[in-house]
């Protein structure tokens, strides 16, 4: 059997995941707009063109930093597209700056379980990880 | 070989403050075309490396036109093709396409060869007589094999009866039905490559699948590991597996007690090794492995086969303005996995954007996990992050690492539901 832990895990993912999905879609939408308009300005080279992530920009967030999105871009093999995960894995999407900056801090020191993210999480600085939890808590309502 | 590119101190400190060899070029070296029109990246290869490349590229800048070059139709994965051999996926399931990256991230998917690059012309030449330009291409064309090491061996014979099954597609079919078709009680030799090869762990967690498939379905069977190497990746970890799951099932020859395979004879199915010969029912020969054809041909390779880059950009040392990902490239200790291969993707289409505005690109940190699944609920993994210092792209000291060798079945198994989730996140992430 899984332990509950994990079940727990599995449980919350699932749910945060389904809500997420409702928002998305409008996301998306958006998203879909701000490509077309981008389209149709292609020879200029326009602002919103220069922000790294459409995602965002259509969002409405402000300038990326770029190695916040350098960092963050490897997290998506496991996690998803832009943190939102169609598996087993949580997602990091929609979860606040604060919240991602201190699992992530929890499991750099290992006072929180994880298989293999406190592997990871070892391999960043603690101002990398603050990068990491900007960047993902940009689609956040909560930041 | 030494596989951790050097790069000299001062050579170090200037590439971090130009963060890449062309910083400039991209901006008045490459030929630049109409002025104002969007910028053109040229992908070769829809691969783990090229699919999230091109992917990213359009989703970072949408006001660059990405072209895609690949001559399949359907991308069967290498990842989880060692679970369709224990029978637990079908082809079916490690099928992708190019749909999503052609309608939801308009990337111009050509199903074509490319045959040649000029670098001078910033041009590729398409099989099919098409040419075309680019500000910027990037080429991640996977492995090629040395089909002469290992004399007796020959391509021919590989699609007939002695398959590598390390590109996945018709290979693992033959492999599969190879198995399927076998006596209970026959012998599967399993011969892996020298360093450096794709998925150092794939010959290992296949020979664990195919013990899963025959100890269910043939189990006086046996399975022999012919091994150039004294040592291979998650050694303990694999070995306390197999004795726990398939205890006399599997076993593994080292370089030095007579693993290393001289001569190898498909019409009497016979291995001769140092020591002697073996006979099999089965026999999966992974030859050695080089960079993909066509970065040979466009000269993009260097003395060890393998194509050096610059780890800022992934931007090709030899020919400026062509970036190298995935297998075929140079990434210092980084294992050859799907999982580096798109991270690697993902910063080099990442450093592109901010090339072709000008900008220096960002110093990136790279990503490796990879899953090996032993049995049903029973997976191990190794992680790693990399930095970029003046000897190369090294491991963070203190980070990623192994499965523990004491983990108990609770986390064995969650890593094996973990291994599932990966997959389908990574898929997702790259053709969806
Ligand atoms: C059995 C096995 C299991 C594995 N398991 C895992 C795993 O669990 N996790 C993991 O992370 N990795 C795994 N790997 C490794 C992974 O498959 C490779 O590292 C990864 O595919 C490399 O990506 P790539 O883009 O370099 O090459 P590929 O994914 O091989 O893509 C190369 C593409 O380029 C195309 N191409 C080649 N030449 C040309 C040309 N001239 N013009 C146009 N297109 C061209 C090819 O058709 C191909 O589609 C496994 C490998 C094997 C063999």
């Amino acid at each position: 059997m899984f332990s509950s832990r994990f079940y727990t895990l599995v449980y919350i993912s699932r749910t945060v995941r389904f809500f997420i999905s409702f928002i998305h879609f409008n996301k998306e939408i958006l998203f879909m707009a701000a490509n077309l308009r981008l389209w149709l300005t292609a020879c200029v080279l326009s602002a919103a063109a220069i922000i790294p992530g459409g995602a965002a920009s259509a969002a409405g967030s402000s300038e990326v930093n770029p190695r916040g999105l350098v960092l963050s871009l490897s997290c998506s093999s496991c996690h998803g597209t832009d943190g939102k995960s169609v598996g087993l894995i949580p997602s990091i999407y929609g979860k606040s700056t604060s919240y991602i900056e201190s699992a992530m801090l929890a499991f750099k020191s290992g006072a929180r379980y994880s298989t293999v993210m406190s592997r990871h999480a070892k391999g960043y600085t603690d101002a990398e990880i603050r990068l990491i939890a900007e960047y993902f808590g940009r689609f956040s309502r909560n930041k | 070989m030494n596989m951790s590119q050097k790069i000299s101190r001062r050579d170090f400190s200037k590439l971090l403050l130009t963060g890449a060899t062309s910083a400039s070029l991209g901006l008045f070296g490459t030929p630049s075309r109409a002025f104002g029109a969007s910028k053109r990246v040229v992908v070769i290869g829809g691969g783990f490396g090229g699919a999230a490349a091109a992917k990213y590229l359009r989703k970072l800048d949408p006001s660059i036109a990405v072209t895609l070059v690949e001559p399949k139709a359907v991308f069967h994965t290498c990842p989880f093709s060692n679970w369709v051999l224990a029978g637990l996926r079908t082809m079916n399931d490690i099928s992708q396409t190019y749909t999503v990256l052609k309608n939801k991230y308009q990337v111009n998917v050509i199903a074509d060869s490319a045959v040649a690059i000029d670098s001078t012309r910033s041009t590729v030449k398409l099989k099919n007589g098409m040419v075309l330009s680019y500000d910027r291409l990037i080429v991640s064309p996977g492995i090629d094999f040395k089909w002469d090491a290992v004399p007796g061996h020959s391509e021919a014979l590989a699609n007939t009866r002695i398959p590598h099954a390390y590109q996945a597609g018709p290979q693992t079919t033959l492999l599969l039905n190879q198995l399927q078709s076998m006596r209970n009680g026959g012998k599967v030799i399993i011969c892996p490559p020298a360093n450096p090869f794709r998925c150092p762990p794939g010959p290992y967690e296949r020979a664990s699948l195919i013990a899963h498939y025959l100890k269910a379905k043939k189990p006086l069977s046996k399975i022999l590991i012919l091994d150039p190497k004294d040592k291979f990746s998650k050694q303990g970890l694999f070995k306390q597996g197999w004795e726990k799951l398939y205890p006399g099932m599997i076993e593994w020859r080292s370089g030095v007690t007579g693993g290393k395979v001289v001569k190898i004879d498909g019409t009497t199915m016979t291995v001769t090794t140092e020591f002697g010969e073996e006979k099999g029912d089965v026999i999966n020969l992974i030859p050695p492995q080089k960079a993909g054809k066509i970065a040979f041909e466009a000269g993009l390779t260097d003395a060890s086969g393998w194509c050096p880059v610059n780890p800022v950009s992934f931007e090709s040392t030899i020919h400026p303005g062509i970036h190298v990902i995935g297998d075929s490239s140079i990434a210092g200790v980084m294992p050859k996995s799907g999982y580096a291969a798109s991270s690697q993707g993902k910063v080099a289409a990442a450093a592109i954007v901010r090339l072709l505005q000008g900008k220096v690109p960002a110093s990136p940190s790279l990503v490796n996990t990879c899953y090996s699944l032993i049995g049903t609920d029973y997976a191990i993994s190794v992680a790693g992050v990399y930095k970029l210092t003046a000897d190369g792209v090294v491991e963070i000291p203190g980070s990623g690492g192994l499965t523990p060798m004491n983990a108990d079945a609770d986390q064995l198994r969650e890593e094996a539901s973990f291994a599932v989730g990966w997959y389908n996140n990574i898929v997702h992430d790259t053709w969806g």
